[in-house]
C-alpha cells in the first residue's frame, strides 16, 4: 500500500511530509516502547504508535522507517512536527486505537516485520 | 589507498530531549562517508542505544568512531557508575532504568542486547564507579 492509501483506509491527518506519500509500504512495526522499534522494525516498514515526542522521529530517522502513523487521535507537539519535516518523515495521525489500526493494515495486506519471538536473541521471520 | 576517518561526538548525560541527536547527526556522516544499507543501518542502532544509555546513566561520555576500508569501530567512553554485573545487564529484559526513562519509551532492558546482534564483535569493559567502555566493531 501506498501512504496515500494508507491515510484514506484510515481517515488519517498527514501531519508532515506531505510530499512524500507516494512511497509504497509493506511491513509495518506497532509499538509504544521504542526499545523494541529498534531492535526488532526492518528498514522501510511504517511505525505504529501511540508515542508523540521527538525521539520518534530520531528513531525513525535511526531505523529507515518510511512513515509513523500515530494512533488514538494523538496529536505531536510542534517540535516532533518540526523534526519530521527536516529528517523527511511523513507522519500520519489516525483517531482508531492500536489494534484497530494494525488489524485493519494487515486486513489490506501488510505484515508484521518478524512473526515472533522465540526466545532470548531467536527471532521467527515472516 | 587506504584510507582512515576518525571523528567523536560529546554526549552529556540526563539530556534526554537531545537523547538521538549525536546518532542521527554520526549516521548522516557516515553516509557521507559512502556507507551504506544495512551496516550504516547496523551501526546507527548501535550507536544511538549507547547514546541512550549515556543519557540514562552517565553524567557525561563520549561516542568515537573509527572508519576504515575494512570496518567500522565505535568505542563509547562514560563516566557513569559502571555495570556491577554485565552477564546480567546483557540479558534481554534485564532494566535499571527509571519511570522518566520508561516514560520515553525505553528501558526495557534490550540495549546492551541490540547493540551485541548489531555488532560483528562486542565488548564491555567496566569499572564500578568509574565507567563503562564499550568497544563496538561493525564489518563493512
Amino acid at each position: 500500500m501506498t501512504l496515500h492509501e494508507i491515510r484514506e483506509l484510515l481517515d488519517a491527518r498527514v501531519l508532515a511530509g506531505k510530499n512524500h506519500l507516494d512511497v509504497e509500504v509493506k511491513t509495518a512495526f506497532s509499538a509504544d516502547l521504542m526499545s523494541d522499534v529498534l531492535a526488532f522494525a526492518k528498514p522501510g516498514s511504517i511505525m505504529i504508535t501511540g508515542l508523540t515526542n521527538p525521539q520518534v522521529v530520531r528513531i525513525a530517522s535511526i531505523v529507515d522507517n518510511s512513515a509513523i502513523l500515530i494512533v488514538r487521535g494523538k496529536i505531536p507537539p510542534d517540535e516532533t512536527i518540526a523534526l519530521a519535516e527536516k529528517l523527511e518523515i511523513p507522519v500520519l495521525s489516525t483517531k482508531y486505537i492500536l489494534f484497530e489500526t494494525s488489524g485493519r493494515l494487515y486486513a489490506n495486506g501488510i505484515v508484521g516485520c518478524i512473526r515472533k519471538i522465540e526466545g532470548p536473541g531467536s527471532v521467527v521471520p515472516l | 589507498m587506504s584510507q582512515k576517518y576518525e571523528f567523536s561526538f560529546p554526549v552529556k548525560g540526563d539530556n534526554f530531549d537531545d537523547a538521538g541527536k549525536a546518532s542521527i547527526q554520526i549516521k548522516k556522516r557516515l553516509k557521507g562517508l559512502g556507507i551504506t544499507g544495512d551496516v550504516l543501518r547496523r551501526t546507527a542502532i548501535a550507536i544511538y542505544e549507547s547514546e541512550v544509555n549515556i543519557i540514562s546513566y552517565a553524567r557525561q561520555g563520549n561516542i568515537n568512531i573509527r572508519v576504515t576500508d575494512d570496518n567500522i569501530s565505535i568505542n563509547i567512553r562514560d563516566s557513569g557508575p559502571g555495570i556491577a554485573d554485565i552477564k546480567q545487564a546483557m540479558q534481554q529484559g534485564y532494566s535499571t532504568a527509571n519511570d522518566r526513562i520508561r516514560k520515553m519509551g525505553f528501558g526495557a532492558g534490550m540495549g546492551l542486547f541490540n547493540i551485541k546482534n548489531c555488532s560483528d564483535d562486542f565488548e564491555i569493559l567496566s569499572k564500578a564507579n568509574k565507567g563503562t567502555l564499550l568497544k563496538i566493531l561493525i564489518n563493512r
